[in-house]
């Protein structure tokens, strides 16, 4: 099932995945014990002095910034409340007392807009969380151990790929999630959030296991094996610096794309629903009057696509800061 | 190759096995009664229930039931709707809609994204390799449904230059903006693909080598850049048909295509667990199919990767 | 100023004519600077060389030294940017190839001046058979039919003696060895019969014994075809065999020019006799290996009067102030020290 959105983004790895070669330094031989040198700083390091030089990252930053506010003190932009609603002021268009005009049910869509970024950003960024986490350990365990460990869990994701993301999420939704069951409002986040990352961790497991494969042969690996070296060190300390770098540039545009999914979702009915504000459940509702009342649909879609950039546009920074081509 | 192609047609079977009975148990096996809310709102008629567990053995455990359903599957009988419609009927009346709207959305996308892409990638840092940057990091942050619901309201509400929705005919030409909508997010993707990729390529060493040998530069670009720099491009195109193919709810519903995206929305929502999986199953068949469609049409595109 | 080659030249028009004769190719007094973020390095400071038809010039230097800057220059396959020509001529035929319009220089690239590159396998285009790649040439440059280029790709590949050419047509670069994949090369370069070939370290990547089979094969392709052929490389084992002439490069000037036999016998320039020491020999066996201490100068800040003076045993105060001028020594010989005279006498 393509909704782009979300299907290409989750089946489509990035178009340009960073090669991480070498990583943190061997420390210097040949110099005296006491001698007072730079802590050597790797690739994370020297990425992030490059990051910080970049315009692009300060603003997908502040931008990003400013909704993690918005989510976590949303009484600090506005201090109506989103769920009161007075039928009298359906649908009224924006003015001075309600910058963002009133919804369907009266309620103050500037308030709505404003409460909705926790759930939005909320759901996005445990998802993403989840999904890396979980797709990149198994990406771990397949790529270091290989053989029939690697086959097993290949197949695995092999199935969970096949799967349409957003038919995958829809059935799943509507099987632990009957409409009008009364869900809480916990109960609901956590099975967009299981969805979410059941449908998407098979992604992070296949660009993580191929980091590895691709780390794996390095020379210093052999080395640190030939030293001694557990695999649970080797793991670690070796492997795991120099394979982040694809899964971190992922990570960032992912959450972009949760975002986006997550208003999918409730666009459809089948993700967040009332008692649940966030933006896909205000565009939802918008569904039957966005001819009479564009407005209704504007600013949570504005509000939406302004936090998927960021989230995209700090991905595109990550990246070329972490590309050893551009050095 | 045949032994190539051998392989990952049974690597594939075990695939297709493991999610179609994913889906299979999701549907029906979750514990309660199995027809607990599959046929909308009401209680399914007691003829139906004989009937399906009659047929798909439903009073059996999980296995029996998965296999049974899936032999009749095989033998081409999607089974039927609580309401008696056949789903093979459901299903070839809708997919060619949605093979129809893919291969609009795939043109256009296509289209659009490929000369973006080639012409900034020959010329970076100009205006228009600005302009392309921004918009397709634009287009990527963009939900389709947010692209639809603006597009549809600016081209057929406010300016009337394209029908808000596709008629009962879906011709061609009704689907150019709903094919834009779909193909939106690829289209940024395959634009700055190209892009980079013909950018890497300009300096290889075998352009250069074209150059020295006197080649005009029409020839030099067209004949051996493009085609080393297209490869990524193409089985890019040929993942996305794959997606495509899966049919979009979302565009489907906005546009009110009657496709196979908006049918198995219809089927979930109305609770027609059959109807579900059956169409579940074609795409995910459809989706491995492609899928492995694409690696070999990547074997013949690159010729180092032909002996695996 | 410019370190001016002082020795005799045929002057255009010398041989009464009226037309300018000369050498077949002439690089005069080239300066190229390559301008980055860094500043500009000044990559090719004055060379000068020549070489005519019949006869093979090596072009000697380590990396960095501007010998295949020079080449690409001539073949006009230069990255501009970051490349720029800032003075100099480039004549074939007597003509200057820098004034030429696009057109007139695609033209002569293939049938005029061809040129191989170090690795094959990257040179060649990996998605197109080996057959394609060489007929490419007499079907868009000759306009011959698909069949009739076949057919002289193979006779090509023939030449070049790869075995079962007919057969190998079809086969993609990568499906070749590394020997085989540089013979497709020169076949490819060939095609056009040109009058020069520019051979930028074209055994570098090989086995030792691919090395001397390739060394036979173009030495044998230039007698038969009367070329000129320009050997670049940094190998001086590879050039004893093949060159009439050797010019030896250092931070993008030529330090000495002379004939193969007597630069081997009598270095006239510290670098040369450097170099040469440096091979090791078998009756040298369990002694330290000799090296030229230091490294090549950046090209972004070259050292004040000769280049060399960093590194060079016999420095003197006058190498630090004073760029040295490529002197005649006689005969061919040229070299650009102001000690020339006394490293030809030694030992």
């Amino acid at each position: 099932m393509s909704d782009p959105t979300v299907g290409s983004m989750a089946t489509t790895p990035p178009a340009e995945q960073p090669t991480v070669a070498g990583g943190t330094a061997p420390p210097d031989s040949g110099l005296p014990a006491n001698a007072k040198r730079d802590q050597p700083r790797g690739l994370l390091g020297d990425a992030w002095i490059d990051l910080r030089r970049k315009p692009l990252f300060w603003i997908s930053a502040t931008i990003i910034l400013l909704f993690l506010v918005m989510a976590a003190f949303p009484s600090l932009f506005t201090s109506v409340d989103p769920t009161q609603g007075d039928l009298a002021r359906s649908r009224v268009e924006p003015s001075g007392d309600a910058w963002f005009g009133y919804d369907v049910q009266g309620r103050d869509v500037y308030a709505r807009v404003i409460h909705g970024a926790r759930a939005s950003i909320l759901v996005a960024v445990l998802a993403t969380l989840g999904t890396v986490l979980i797709g990149g350990a198994i990406g771990i365990l397949a790529g270091f151990w290989g053989s029939w460990v690697d086959a097993l869990l290949s197949r695995i994701a092999d199935v969970f790929f096949g799967l349409p993301f957003v038919l995958g999420a829809i059935v799943i939704l509507t099987t632990f999630n009957k409409p009008g069951s009364g869900n809480s409002y916990m109960k609901i986040v956590s099975l967009v959030l299981f969805s979410l990352i059941v449908l998407g961790w098979p992604v992070s497991m296949r660009i993580m296991r191929s980091s590895v494969l691709a780390t794996k042969q390095a020379d210093y690996i052999m080395a640190a094996r030939a030293l001694g070296a557990g695999s649970g060190r080797i793991i670690l300390k070796h492997l795991l610096p120099n394979t982040l770098a694809p899964l971190l540039v992922y990570s960032t545009i992912l959450v972009g794309s949760f975002i986006g999914a997550e208003a999918t979702l409730s666009f459809l009915g089948v993700g967040l629903q009332s008692p649940v504000v966030s933006w896909g459940v205000m565009i939802s509702e918008t569904r039957d009057w966005v001819r009479v009342s564009p407005f209704l649909l504007f600013f949570p879609a504005t509000f939406l696509v302004i936090a998927v950039l960021a989230f995209v546009m700090l991905g595109e920074a990550v990246r070329e800061a972490l590309d050893p081509k551009l050095r | 190759m045949g032994r190539y192609l051998l392989r990952r047609l049974l690597q594939l079977i075990p695939v297709f096995i493991g999610t179609t009975f994913f889906i299979f148990v999701l549907v029906w096996a979750v514990p309660g009664d199995p027809f607990a809310g599959k046929c909308g709102d009401r209680r399914c008629p007691d003829a139906y229930v004989d009937f399906m567990t009659d047929k798909y053995k439903l009073d059996q455990n999980i296995f029996v039931q998965y296999g049974s359903y899936m032999k009749n599957l095989l033998q081409g009988d999607f089974g039927q709707t609580f309401g008696g419609r056949s789903i093979n009927e459901i299903v070839s009346n809708a997919y060619p809609n949605t093979l129809k709207l893919a291969l609009v959305a795939l043109a256009v996308e296509a289209l659009i994204g490929l000369t973006a892409g080639v012409l900034t990638g020959l010329k970076r840092n100009g205006f228009l390799d600005n302009l392309v940057l921004v918009s397709t990091l634009f287009l990527i942050a963009l939900p389709t449904f947010v692209t639809g619901f603006v597009l549809q309201w600016l081209l057929g509400v406010k300016w009337g230059i394209a029908p808000v929705t596709v008629s009962g005919d879906v011709a061609f030409s009704e689907l150019l903006v709903p094919g834009f909508v779909l193909g939106s997010t690829s289209m940024a993707y395959i634009a700055r693909l190209s892009r980079t990729s013909i950018a890497e390529n300009r300096r290889a060493d075998y352009v250069r080598t074209a150059i020295a040998k006197g080649l005009p530069m029409r020839r030099v670009v067209g004949v051996h850049l493009l085609r080393n720099s297209m490869i990524p491009v193409i089985t890019f195109l040929g993942t996305d048909l794959g997606a495509l193919m899966g049919g979009s709810v979302v565009t489907e519903g906005i546009f009110n295509i009657n496709g196979i995206g908006r049918e198995v929305f219809r089927a979930i929502i109305t609770k027609e667990g059959a109807t579900v999986v059956s169409i579940v199953v074609i795409l995910v068949l459809v989706y491995l199919l492609m899928n492995l469609l694409i690696d070999l049409l990547y074997a013949a595109l690159d010729p180092r990767i032909r002996y695996e | 100023m410019s370190d001016i080659l002082v020795s005799e030249r045929s002057e255009p028009g010398a041989d009464g004519s009226g037309r300018p004769s000369g050498r077949l190719l002439e690089v005069d007094d080239l300066r190229v600077e390559f301008r980055t973020r860094d500043g500009v390095a000044k990559v090719i400071n004055g060379v000068t060389y020549h070489v005519d038809a019949g006869e093979t010039l090596a072009v000697l230097g380590e990396s960095g030294s501007g010998k295949s800057v020079t080449a690409q220059t001539i073949m006009g396959i230069l990255d501009t940017p970051p490349g720029f020509v800032t003075g100099g001529q480039v004549r074939f035929h007597g003509k200057d190839m820098l004034k030429m319009s696009a057109e007139e220089r695609r033209r002569i690239r293939g049938e005029g001046i061809a040129m191989i590159f170090q690795d094959a396998l990257s040179a060649l285009n990996p998605v197109f058979t080996v057959g394609f790649q060489v007929a490419e040439q007499f079907r868009i440059r000759r306009g011959m039919s698909r069949a009739d280029a076949k057919k002289r790709s193979i006779e090509m590949l023939d030449l070049v003696k790869i075995p079962n050419a007919k057969g190998r047509f079809n086969a993609y670069p990568h499906q070749f060895s590394g020997g085989m994949r540089q013979r497709a090369m020169i076949a490819m370069s060939l095609a056009l019969d040109p009058e020069v070939l520019i051979a930028d370290e074209p055994t570098t990547a090989l086995d030792v014994t691919v090395q001397a089979q390739i060394m036979d094969l173009l030495a044998e392709l230039q007698r038969e075809r009367q070329m000129g052929l320009i050997l670049i490389t940094h190998d001086l084992g590879v050039v004893a065999d093949v060159a009439d002439r050797i010019a030896v490069m250092y931070a993008g000037r030529i330090v000495e020019e002379a004939d193969v036999h007597e630069l081997y016998a009598k270095p006239g320039h510290p670098y040369t006799l450097g170099l040469l020491n440096s091979i090791p020999r078998i009756d040298e066996k369990g002694q330290q290996l000799r090296t030229i201490k230091g490294l090549p100068p950046s090209l972004l800040n070259i050292p004040s009067g000769c280049p060399f003076h960093p590194r060079c045993p016999m420095v003197q105060p006058v190498c630090r102030e004073k760029v040295p001028p490529l002197l005649q020594l006689g005969g061919t010989r040229a070299s650009a020290c102001h000690f020339a005279e006394e490293v030809v006498n030694r030992d």
